[in-house]
């Protein structure tokens, strides 16, 4: 365990490197939906346009910053903030590297022993400030938003929820450090069937989680304007948007901390360098970026569901699907193991 | 809401049950991203589904009809072409089409020719822009940069021929403002060799994606009857199984020697509005195809003096010519009294110029019956019991450009 104040600087730096991370993503989509859309994206600020996230962030900040008269202003003021504090906070309990391989630190901040329910438990609560700053915005466009949200919530919490037990069952943990120690797909071939339908429903409830294409309709621009963000403008509009590019790079970290190996690398590079595959840092944001690579191909190359029938998916499909796996991985467990 | 229309009221009825339920009423428009310019919506709803839909238009009233009456014959070219700006050669053609009849032009073979190759050419472009844009309106973002891709090298042929981009303003009463230029035919035909390859990839990217199937499959439904009964035209009623192309039916600039379908369909739902649009690109190619391989040398405007200017060298050698070109310039032709309707058959539909002379060198009155205008009706009809984002879809398959609604 590492003194306090150490937590807090690691803290403060987790929030620096998430916020750049979230600026970088901006560009990383930017241009690599260029590439899939037959043009080149941004690249006139700076060498390959990598000033372009700095050049918008500052434009972010001078707008003009309007709250709608007759809104309720302290959610208002409010609501951007629930949503970016517990976007950040989310990416505490992941583990980046092995114990006491930073320079004799801990690459994590919070070691818990319920590290995933945690995970799961901010994740949601993130949706609280989208469901309240539609409502507190006063507008109705605002308020359809809100309302697919909270739709949206109820449809792949289920199925989120379900995903994880076949971890939960085989790690016998809710430590997301001892379950990427593990590491889940050793333990025995036959569970790999339950691992990969629970990865799958898994992926699928990460993009409805962070209203990634196809399930985007919080903020179904065709519809709604700009949903639940349409009232929002300057900063408080930027710190939405910084919750849902972090809430992006949260889901890939998770996605990849339980099914993907999280921060150790494949072994087969310990033949090149010993040890490479317990480098901190590198595998886990190696890893987020090709997972983050994956949400920006879904956004170039699907279409957004209906309301209704994202609903009869999340319902029908998605909690069968998930149910199935921990089923599954569960008989494996009790009849073969 | 007593102002509902009866089916929605029997609706709302019955999802409320015991409830005593509140519709939301929501503005759409005129500024919004799905309404395709200004057509503003006045929606219903009662949670997701639409209740009622009244449109309201009249954001981009240009008072066009108006303007004309104060040019010459030969200058109304220069706003029809403005209304439809996504298929503006179909509108050229309306009006020279009516005037023409008029005066009783006789337009040569090769300008006819050409006439027809360029707006068909023309209605792929708008195609391809309602199809990019109606994709775009489902969310599907990367469909639009594709299609726009095959539009801008319509949009270069064109160009090459008239010099603008858009407001092409290239058809004469009486035949063409000049003739195609060097290297016209091969870029034509490189275009035709490459575009069906692509179509089928567009076609491939969404076609079979259930997501898709989905969204557009028994959405907005649109019946045979109430197609007629709102006076749709154009693919979207062809979709509903209104076989009525004035193409094949008035044919007109020799539409009739030409070998093409139309395509039909009976479904009358938005997939089949898209899947009418899609086919009658390739229809239009095979017109196009047609039309190039008959393009011959030869006169491109009417050799009546009375109506087409001389030659820029007669000026030189011929008193005559002088004096014929100074009145067509300081007062343009004088088509005899009398009144005429033409139709057409626009990307979007039925669009016909109704013209009304009174023998003076201005028309005395123009009324155009413009598609889009009738097909914004069908909107709601299509969207009612519907939810709202089918309601965006419907905007986009009845395809309406609010420059042609407001005039």
């Amino acid at each position: 365990m590492d003194p306090l104040w150490v937590i807090f600087l690691k803290a403060f730096v987790m929030s620096v490197l998430l916020l750049g991370g979230f600026a970088y993503l901006t560009w990383y989509q930017r241009r690599l939906l260029g590439r899939f859309q037959h043009r080149l994206g941004p690249n006139r600020t700076g060498p390959f346009g990598l000033l372009q996230p700095i050049a918008d962030a500052i434009k972010m900040i001078f707008k003009q910053d309007v709250t709608p008269t007759r809104a309720d202003k302290f959610v208002f003021i409010l609501a951007p903030g629930i949503s970016v504090v517990f976007a950040l906070v989310t990416f505490g309990a992941i583990p980046a590297g092995p114990a006491n391989s930073f320079f004799g630190l801990d690459p994590w901040i919070l070691d818990l022993d319920i590290g995933l329910l945690y995970v799961l438990a901010t994740t949601s609560i993130g949706v609280y400030g989208i469901f309240l700053g539609g409502w507190a915005a006063n507008s109705k466009y605002s308020l359809l938003g809100s309302l697919r949200s909270s739709a949206q919530i109820i449809s792949y919490e289920l199925g989120l929820g379900l995903s994880v037990l076949s971890v939960i069952m085989i790690a016998g943990t809710l430590n997301l450090r001892e379950i990427v120690e593990l590491n889940v797909w050793s333990v025995s071939p036959w569970l790999w069937p339950g691992l990969i339908v629970a990865l799958f429903a898994f992926w699928i409830s990460a993009t409805a989680e962070v209203s990634n294409v196809p399930f985007d309709l919080p903020e179904a621009e065709q519809e709604l304007v700009a949903g639940y963000i349409t009232e929002y403008s300057s900063l408080k509009f930027a710190l939405f948007f910084m919750a849902e590019y972090v809430g992006m790079i949260n889901a890939s970290a998770i996605i990849a901390t339980l099914f993907l190996g999280g921060y150790k690398g494949p072994a087969f590079f310990d033949l090149l360098i010993p040890g490479m595959s317990e480098w901190p840092f590198i595998w886990l944001i190696l890893k987020i970026v090709l997972l983050l690579g994956v949400f920006i191909w879904l956004q170039a190359s699907l279409m957004r569901m209906r309301y209704d029938q994202l609903m009869r998916f999340g319902w029908v499909w998605l909690f069968e699907i998930a149910l199935g796996a921990a089923l599954l991985t569960g008989a494996v467990i009790a009849f073969v193991l | 809401m007593s102002d509902l229309p009866h089916g929605a009221q029997v609706l709302h009825e019955e999802r409320s049950g015991d409830f005593s339920t509140k519709l939301m009423r929501i503005n759409v428009g005129p500024v919004h991203p799905a309404t395709h310019g200004v057509l503003r919506l006045v929606v219903d709803l009662d949670g997701e589904t639409v209740m009622g839909v009244a449109p309201r238009i009249g954001y981009l009233h240009t008072g066009f009809e108006k303007t004309m009456e104060n040019r010459t014959w030969q200058q109304v070219v220069t706003y029809t072409n403005r209304m439809d700006y996504a298929h503006a050669l179909g509108h050229d053609l309306a009006y020279v089409l009516a005037a023409e009849k008029l005066l009783d032009a006789r337009v040569p073979e090769r300008a006819q020719r050409i006439r027809v190759l360029l707006t068909e050419l023309n209605r792929i472009a708008s195609h391809l822009l309602g199809l990019g844009t109606g994709l775009l309106d489902m969310g599907a973002l990367t469909p639009f940069f594709y299609t726009m891709r095959e539009r801008d090298k319509i949009l270069d042929i064109l160009e090459m021929v008239s010099g603008v981009r858009m407001n092409y303003g290239y058809f004469r009463v009486g035949g063409l403002s000049r003739d195609l230029p060097e290297g016209f035919e091969e870029k034509v035909q490189a275009f035709i060799d490459e575009f069906p390859a692509r179509l089928e990839e567009y076609l491939a990217m969404f076609a079979d994606n259930p997501i898709w199937v989905n969204r557009v499959r028994g959405a907005g439904v649109v019946t045979r009857d109430t197609a007629l009964e709102v006076g749709l035209t154009g693919p979207s009623a062809r979709a509903s199984g209104v076989n009525y192309d004035v193409r094949k039916a008035a044919p007109y600039s020799g539409y009739e020697d030409y070998d093409f379908e139309v395509p039909m369909a009976e479904e009358g739902d938005a997939e089949q509005r898209f899947a009418v649009r899609a086919r009658e690109m390739e229809q239009s190619l095979r017109i196009v195809q047609q039309a190039l391989v008959r393009l011959e040398p030869g006169p491109i405007k009417d050799p009546d003096r009375r109506i087409s200017l001389p030659e820029r060298h007669e000026l030189e050698t011929s008193m005559e010519a002088v004096i014929f070109h100074f009145k067509l310039v300081t007062e343009g032709f004088h088509p005899p009294m009398g009144e005429v309707y033409v139709p057409t058959e626009s990307a979007r539909g039925e669009l016909g110029y109704y013209l009304v002379s009174d023998g003076g060198s201005m028309p005395y009155r123009v009324k155009v019956r413009t598609p889009s205008l009738v097909n914004v009706q069908a909107i709601e009809p299509a969207s009612i019991g519907g939810t709202f984002a089918d309601m965006v879809v419907n905007i986009a398959t009845m395809d309406p450009v609010m420059g042609d609604v407001d005039k």
